[in-house]
Formats: structure tokens, sequence, C-alpha cells
């Protein structure tokens, strides 16, 4: 009995491990520079996808260099960002006042690069029929905080007189920030009667079932669902335009299109695996944000940004 | 009628009640399992267990997040087990009834209503910054342990209470000490209800997602900790992760993922129980 | 060689075997005792985190506005900061919870305990504790997914967030803990209380409910202080199914938001620490384990009182 309680223990004790030495990758030839160390990145889930794809890429590059990501938030990235924790902090906002302080405090250095854009998709239930598009006028109007507007024909008259069912992120998002800083005027400045959600295939499936329902989130999740959701376009002064990959990359999509920042520790930058792994990123956050569904910015952007990161390694 | 017949209907009607009870808990253990397998069972494949995340969901895998779940499930283990009985046992045999021990007590039960995530936070400030075990599996085995001692001690201190004060004062006569009575008599007797606990309390570190993330488990780890003080993930993070991303093919990872985890729930859940179930067959009062 | 009760050779003068045993004995007493007080180091150090933060918020927000504000809106522009509404959350949820797990648990733990053949138990005890394990991320998505749409056929009005679905999935995952440390306390119960009973022709019902179950109740109340205080602690299912929205009500149809949901809300977004706004999370986890710590200490009295007539 003994014995065998004790072969079954060290059975499984020793697959175990087998496991885990199994994923040790084999040195494939002699790369010319090959480097090591591990490079410690956090912040945003929504930058996450982005950062995944490129450490993804760049263990085919430098197999040696160990790239963690966490995807804590924006603001849990920049609380380790500011204290040295972490080397490079993945951000879908630009970093705010007491977050630099922190910085300062701890003499940390930072260098912001801006690598993709979110572009947010409004959006309706397939059978609605009467809406093409919407003014940013109208959508404030919806929106802002003890907003008068409950039915579609409160909004433009020849709308149906039912009442909007509304989805949108929940507070604490980026985006929810963002949209009411651009639409509202404010950030924060929102009404507070509607379906807040965290994960927005949640708002995917609320919508697509409930017919009066419109709602705002990242386009990547209109474009993985387009056989269940309608897409509006959204008119600021020059007319309706809809969102794509190319015009919310040329910027005629405006203003709902979010940049999505990285910001790297100048400090951090000095270690040879990071300096190539940022040169990494920019040199393919075009392709690579394209595949998880963000959209590139202008090459020039990204060739401003790149000199940027040499300058650092000059000094 | 009279009262014999109503207490046997009384008792009849209890029992078929009983049955419906427990078929409700098994009916809905039942449709979870089928509704995740109908989701994730086509994606189960050596490769799946063995592949590391990738942002193309047919490549991504799960091989760091399962033996990070596993690492965390033997390191929390081996802190919280001996921790919570040892504590159990004290709060129980040594401690002098008062208002002291009544404040233990009513303090311990508290820290089993603690959310998670305080601990979360509370793991971060200690064992992460002031400890400086970093985001490791230290730090996160260490908060999950505290996280489920209040359940461990609970259950130890319930079963130590629940063995008859005969088997222990026959002790005592026959001139044993009270560590030999409690080491020799009591803790095997009250052996199997502390398993009990120790299940309960090892299924929910296991399930945990929230503490760890603010400790710093990853979502992406593209290797497989070797030591306690290596970064690490875990599957309910990485179920996490997946399940909000657009890409349908990342909800049938999850699912899959899902499935993994409840083997290993299982798998663990089947050693302790055999264990309970040996310790048991020795108690006979 | 003759052999003493501490295992070392009785040709060892008596009177050192007398002192090694003492001492191992309180070398040991203190070693269980220093585990005991790793509680209470815990409590300290929650109690440190959350205070010294709370303290901030407390300097910049009222404590009378805190109690009897009617919302909670620390993230709108227009900011209120009354934790009524996440308290009713927290306590509707909470309730549902209780009423789905505390009467399904115990009647299992009765059932099992007397009824039930004795293989029964043993494959059926294990396979609800499984439901314990469930992650609570999975438990969430499976109650805004399936069990919401389920409900949904019967209650029309029932909105896509509500307190019912996850409530009621709470207390699911509950029932093992009420169902398998009551039914451990009932099995404990020495064999002549239930032959005393039994013998004076009670039937199983009777000697469930009028013997074992007050004899066991110690265990009982504890498992069911363990569940409640779960279920108040309860993050993921509430902050996926319940709602992202605080609302002061108690109707069960309706989205609410828990303090737990909001905890988690913040500290895994894009709020910067450090400011007002990320400060609330730990005034709002100070009330949290303020409420908790109430609730257990009246449960721990009447508990107390109700004991006394057994002992």
């Amino acid at each position: 009995m003994k014995t065998k309680k004790i072969s079954v223990l060290a059975l499984s004790a020793g697959l175990f491990f087998a496991a885990c030495n199994s994923s040790q990758q084999n040195n494939e030839g002699t790369e010319s520079k090959e480097l090591s160390g591990t490079i410690q990145i956090d912040g945003s889930s929504t930058v996450y996808p982005i950062t995944e794809a490129v450490a993804e890429e760049f263990r085919t590059v430098q197999p040696k260099v160990k790239v963690t990501i966490g995807s804590s938030g924006s603001g849990a990235g920049f609380n380790k960002f500011a204290r040295g924790e972490t080397d490079i902090s993945d951000a879908s906002r630009a970093i705010k006042d007491k977050e630099k302080d922190a910085c300062k405090e701890n003499n940390i250095q930072y260098l912001e690069i801006r690598v993709a854009l979110d572009g947010i998709a409004i959006v309706v239930n397939k059978e609605n029929t009467w809406i093409e598009n919407i003014t940013t006028e109208e959508l404030k109007q919806l929106w802002e905080p003890n907003s008068t507007v409950t039915n579609w024909s409160d909004i433009r008259p020849e709308w149906p007189d039912e009442k909007i069912q509304l989805f949108g992120p929940s507070t604490a998002h980026g985006t929810y920030d963002f949209f009411t800083e651009e639409i509202v005027g404010e950030s924060g400045a929102s009404r507070s009667d509607y379906n807040a959600v965290s994960d927005y295939n949640v708002a995917v499936q609320g919508i697509s079932t409930s017919k009066n329902a419109l709602g705002y989130f990242g386009l990547a999740y209109y474009t993985e669902n387009k056989d269940k959701l309608k897409l509006i376009s959204v008119d600021n002064g020059n007319g309706p335009v809809f969102p794509s990959l190319e015009t919310v990359g040329d910027g005629t999509y405006a203003p709902l299109a979010r940049p999505l920042y990285i910001y790297v520790n100048k400090k951090s930058a000095k270690r040879k695996e990071v300096m190539e792994f940022v040169n990494f990123y920019i040199n393919n956050a075009a392709k690579l944000s394209k595949d998880v569904g963000y959209i590139p910015l202008p090459a020039a952007e990204y060739n401003n940004s790149l000199s940027q990161l040499n300058d650092l390694s000059n000094k | 009628m009279n009262n014999a017949a109503t207490n046997r209907i009384k008792d009849k009607l209890f029992k078929y009640f009983g049955i419906v009870c427990t078929l409700i808990g098994l009916t809905v253990l039942a449709i979870f399992i089928i509704d995740i397998l109908i989701d994730g069972v086509q994606r189960l494949d050596w490769k799946f267990i063995t592949n590391l995340p990738s942002r193309f969901p047919e490549k991504a895998g799960i091989l760091t997040a399962w033996t990070g779940t596993l690492w965390i499930f033997f390191l929390t283990a081996i802190i919280a087990i001996p921790l919570g009985i040892a504590a159990g046992i004290y709060l129980e045999e040594y401690s002098k009834k008062g208002r002291l021990a009544n404040l233990l007590e009513i303090n311990i039960a508290n820290l089993a209503g603690v959310p998670s995530i305080i601990y979360g936070i509370l793991g971060l400030e200690i064992f992460v910054r002031v400890l400086k075990f970093g985001g490791s599996l230290l730090a996160g085995s260490f908060t999950l342990a505290l996280l489920i001692l209040p359940i461990i001690i609970v259950s130890t201190r319930e079963a130590v209470k629940a063995v008859p004060k005969t088997i222990k004062e026959a002790s005592f006569a026959l001139g044993a000490t009270k560590w030999q009575t409690i080491w020799n008599q009591v803790l095997p007797a009250a052996s199997s209800n502390i398993i009990t606990g120790i299940i309960l309390a090892l299924a929910r570190a296991v399930g945990e997602t929230a503490p760890l993330i603010v400790i710093g488990a990853l979502a992406y780890v593209p290797f497989v900790a070797k030591t306690p003080m290596d970064e690490f993930t875990v599957l309910p993070m990485q179920i996490f992760n997946w399940v909000s991303r657009p890409q349908h093919g990342f909800i049938i990872n999850a699912a899959a993922a899902i499935i993994i985890l409840l083997c290993v729930v299982f798998v663990m859940n089947g050693i302790a129980v055999y264990l309970r179930n040996r310790a048991q067959r020795k108690i006979q009062w | 060689m003759q052999f003493g009760f501490s295992g070392l050779p009785a040709k060892v003068s008596g009177f050192n075997i007398y002192y090694m045993t003492r001492a191992k004995e309180y070398i040991i007493e203190k070693c269980l005792f220093f585990s005991a007080l790793i509680t209470v180091l815990t409590t300290i150090g929650i109690l440190l985190v959350l205070a010294i933060e709370a303290v901030d918020f407390f300097k910049e927000v009222s404590i009378i506005d805190f109690f009897t504000d009617s919302q909670w809106t620390p993230l709108f522009s227009e900011k209120h900061f009354g934790i009524m509404s996440l308290l009713a959350g927290t306590l509707l949820t909470t309730f549902i919870a209780i009423a789905v797990a505390l009467p399904i648990g115990l009647t299992i733990a009765v059932y099992l305990s007397e009824y039930a053949p004795k293989s029964f138990r043993k494959t059926i005890k294990p396979l609800l504790e499984v439901l314990a394990a469930v992650p609570t991320v999975v438990y969430g998505f499976f109650a805004l997914m399936v069990v919401t749409p389920f409900l949904q056929n019967f209650i029309p009005t029932l909105s896509g967030f509500n307190a019912l679905s996850a409530g009621i999935v709470m207390g699911i995952m509950i029932i093992p803990f009420v169902s398998s440390l009551s039914e451990d306390a009932l099995y404990a119960v020495p064999k002549s209380l239930r032959e005393a009973s039994y013998g004076m022709g009670s039937t199983r019902f009777q000697t469930s409910f009028k013997v074992l179950i007050p004899a066991a109740s110690s265990g009982i109340t504890a498992s069911v202080i363990l569940a409640i205080s779960r279920a108040i602690g309860e993050t993921m299912i509430v902050a996926i199914a319940a709602g992202q929205i605080p609302a002061l009500t108690l109707n069960p149809l309706e989205p609410v938001q828990t303090i737990t949901a909001f905890i988690v809300q913040v500290s895994s977004g894009d709020v910067p620490f450090g400011s007002l706004e990320h400060k609330t999370i730990f005034a709002a986890g100070i009330s949290l384990f303020a409420l908790t710590f109430i609730l257990n200490s009246i449960s721990f009295w009447i508990n107390k009182k109700y004991q006394q007539q057994y002992e």
C-alpha cells in the first residue's frame, strides 16, 4: 500500500518537473548578438495585446530574453513604473500629473512613445433601420450628465419613440475617460443610467440582443462581431465618417481615435536587451497592432519615436 | 392520524426534499460542465497544453498557466496547512477562554470575509515590496495562504471540538501529556474533518484571480517557472485575460482552459478525498 | 530496556525525562501560539494598509456625507461619496446567496449524514465540493450568460445585469461550505446520541432536527458564518453579473454594484494611484471590514447564547 502511494506521488512529481523542463528552447544556431535578460512590463489591458504580439515575435529573434507582461491596468502600471518596478509601462492614456510627480520623486525618467490608435466605434443593433449616422453634438446630448434624452425620438423626431438601451465602458476605463472628454467636454462627465461593462464582449452580447441598443467601445470589438452589430458613422462637422483602418489612421475619423502609449524607463533603456526590444516594438507596431485589431500611426510618427530612442542610446 | 404516522410522513417528505436538494446541486454542476465542454472541448489537444501564449488564438496555449497553477497549489498548501492546523489547535486546546479568545474567534471569522483583492493589496505591500519577494510565486502563495487560513483554522477548530471528551480524558488518565494526546489521539480523530476544510480552502486558492493580479501575476509569461522566486501566471488569470478579447477564438480557448482547470481541481480533490476516506475509516464512534 | 512514555529509555534518569518533556511541551505550545498570532498580525496588516489611505480620504470627504449621501459617483464628473448604495448592493446579493445556500446546504448535510447510504455519501460529497473550486470568474460569466437569460424567460422585467442571478450563483458556490462542513459536524456526533434517540422510537427526521443538529450546532453555525463571510467578500461574480453602476435599491431585478465589485473595478482600471478617486477603494474596504466585524460579533453572541443551552 505504502509503496503504491509513494510511486503514484513520484510519478506525478516526475511528470510535473518534466513539463517544467520541456519548454526550454534549443539555441538556434549562433545569433551574432544573442542577448539575454528580463524585461518587466505592466499596465493597460487595452495595450496588452499589442505588447504581447511584439514579445511573441521578439522571442523568435532573441529567444533568450525573457519578456513578462502584466495587465493590471494603466493606473496600477504607472504605480509600479514610478517605483522602478517595471521597465516599460503600457498605457491607454497619457501619464497624469500625480503619476509624473511620483516618477520625479523616485528619479524615474521616461520616454513617452505612442504605439497605435484605438478607434472608438458607435454601434447599434442589426435591426436598427433608422440610424445611419450621428453628429458629435447629438452624441453629447445623449451622453452628458443629467441628459434629458430617453427615447430615440428625443434626438431626431423622425426616429422611433422607443427607449434607448445604452451600453458603455465602466467608469474606471480609459475608453470612458477619453469618450467623455472628447464628446462631452470633460473627463468623467457622463450620465449614469447606462449598462456599464468591463468586458466589451458583454456589451456586444447586450447590444446584439436588444433592438433599441446603442453603445460605444473599441473598433476591434465591432470588427470581430460584424455579423451581429451595425456600425454607424460619426459627423464631426465635416460629414459622416465610418471608422476604419484608413480613416482612423489618417485622422479623418475624429475625434474618436485615441492613442495608445508605452512609457520606457530611460535607465532601463540603457540595457541592450531593452533598447533592442523597444526598437523592435516601434519597427513592428504598425503590422502587429493591425493583427490584434488596432490601427497603426502614420509612418512619420514611428520614425520620430525611433530617433528619440536612438538619441537615448547615444547619450 | 396519530403522532407516529405524522412523524413518519414528515420523515419521508424530508427524505425526498433532501434528494431534491442534492440533485439541484449536482444538476447545476452538470449543466455547468456540459456547457463548458460544448464550448471548449474542440480546442483541447496536446499543443494547447504545451504551447505558450500567443496573439493568435489557434496558437495560444496554457503551458505556463497550468504549471503556475500547480506551483501555487503546492506552495500555498505547504504554507497554509501547517500554519492553519497549528493555529486551530492552539485556539481550541490551549488558549484560555475569555475575552481575548472571543475576540480572536470573531477576528478569524472576520478575516474570512475580507475581499480577496484586499489580501492582494496587503500582499503587494508586505510580500512584494517590504520583504522583497517581488512579483514571484512566493509572494503569490504567501498572500493566498493568508487568504485561505481562516477556512483551515475554523474547520480545524470544529474538527477538534467534535472529538469526544472521553478520548482525551482517557489519554490523560494513562499519563500522556497534552501534546501527546493531541498528536496521537485528537488529530488522527479529527483528521478527516480537517481535510474537508483543506479541500475547500485550496480549491478557493486555485480559483482566485484578483489578488494575484494585484501582486503581479502576469498575463504573459513565456517560460515555465523553475523556482519559487520566478514570475508566474495561473489558469484563472489566463482565462480572465482571454475572455475579454474580441477574437472569438480566445473565447473557445478560455472554455478549454476552464476544462483543464476543473480537471486539475478534480484530481487534487480526488487525492484529498481518498486521504479523507482512509482517515474516516479508522474512526468509529 | 524499559521505555517511558516519552519514548526515551527509562534508564535515563526520570528527572531528565520530566524536564525534557516539559520543555518540549512548552516549545510546542509557543509554536502553536505564534501560528495563531499570524491571524492577529494579518488583521493589523489589513487595517494598517486600509486605514493609512482611508484617513487621507476622510480628510477630503466628510464622514457624514460618506454615510448619508444616497449616490456613489466618484468617477463621474459630479462626485458623490455615499457608501449606502454600495452597501445596499453588498447586502442584497449576500442575502439572496444565503437564502439559496442555507436551506439547500443544510438539507443536503442532514440528508447525506442520516438518510443516504454510505457509498452515496462518499461519491456525492466530493462532487459537491467541486462546486467550491470553480473559479469565480467562470461563475460570473455563467451567471451573466446562462442564468440571466434563463431567468428572463420567467421574469421579463429582469435587467441584463441584476442582483438576482449573481446572488443565486453565489449561493450555489457556497453550498459546499454549508453542506460539507455541517455534514462533518453531524457525522462527528457520537453514535450513542443517535442510538438513544432511535431507541426511543424517533424517526430520522426527529433525530436529526431535535438531537443531532443541536448537538452539532457549534460546527453548523461556524459553517454558516463562514459561508456568509464568503458571500460578503465575493468579488468576481458580482463584478461581472450584478452590474457596475451603484444603485440604492433593494430590488433584485435591477443592476447594483457591491463594495467588492467597486474595489476591483478601480484597482484594475486606469485611475491614477494616489488620487482621491483611487483612495475611495480604501474607504470602501474599511467600511466592508467594519460591516463584517459587526455581523460576526452579533452572530458570535447569538451563537454563544444558543450553545449554552446544550452544553
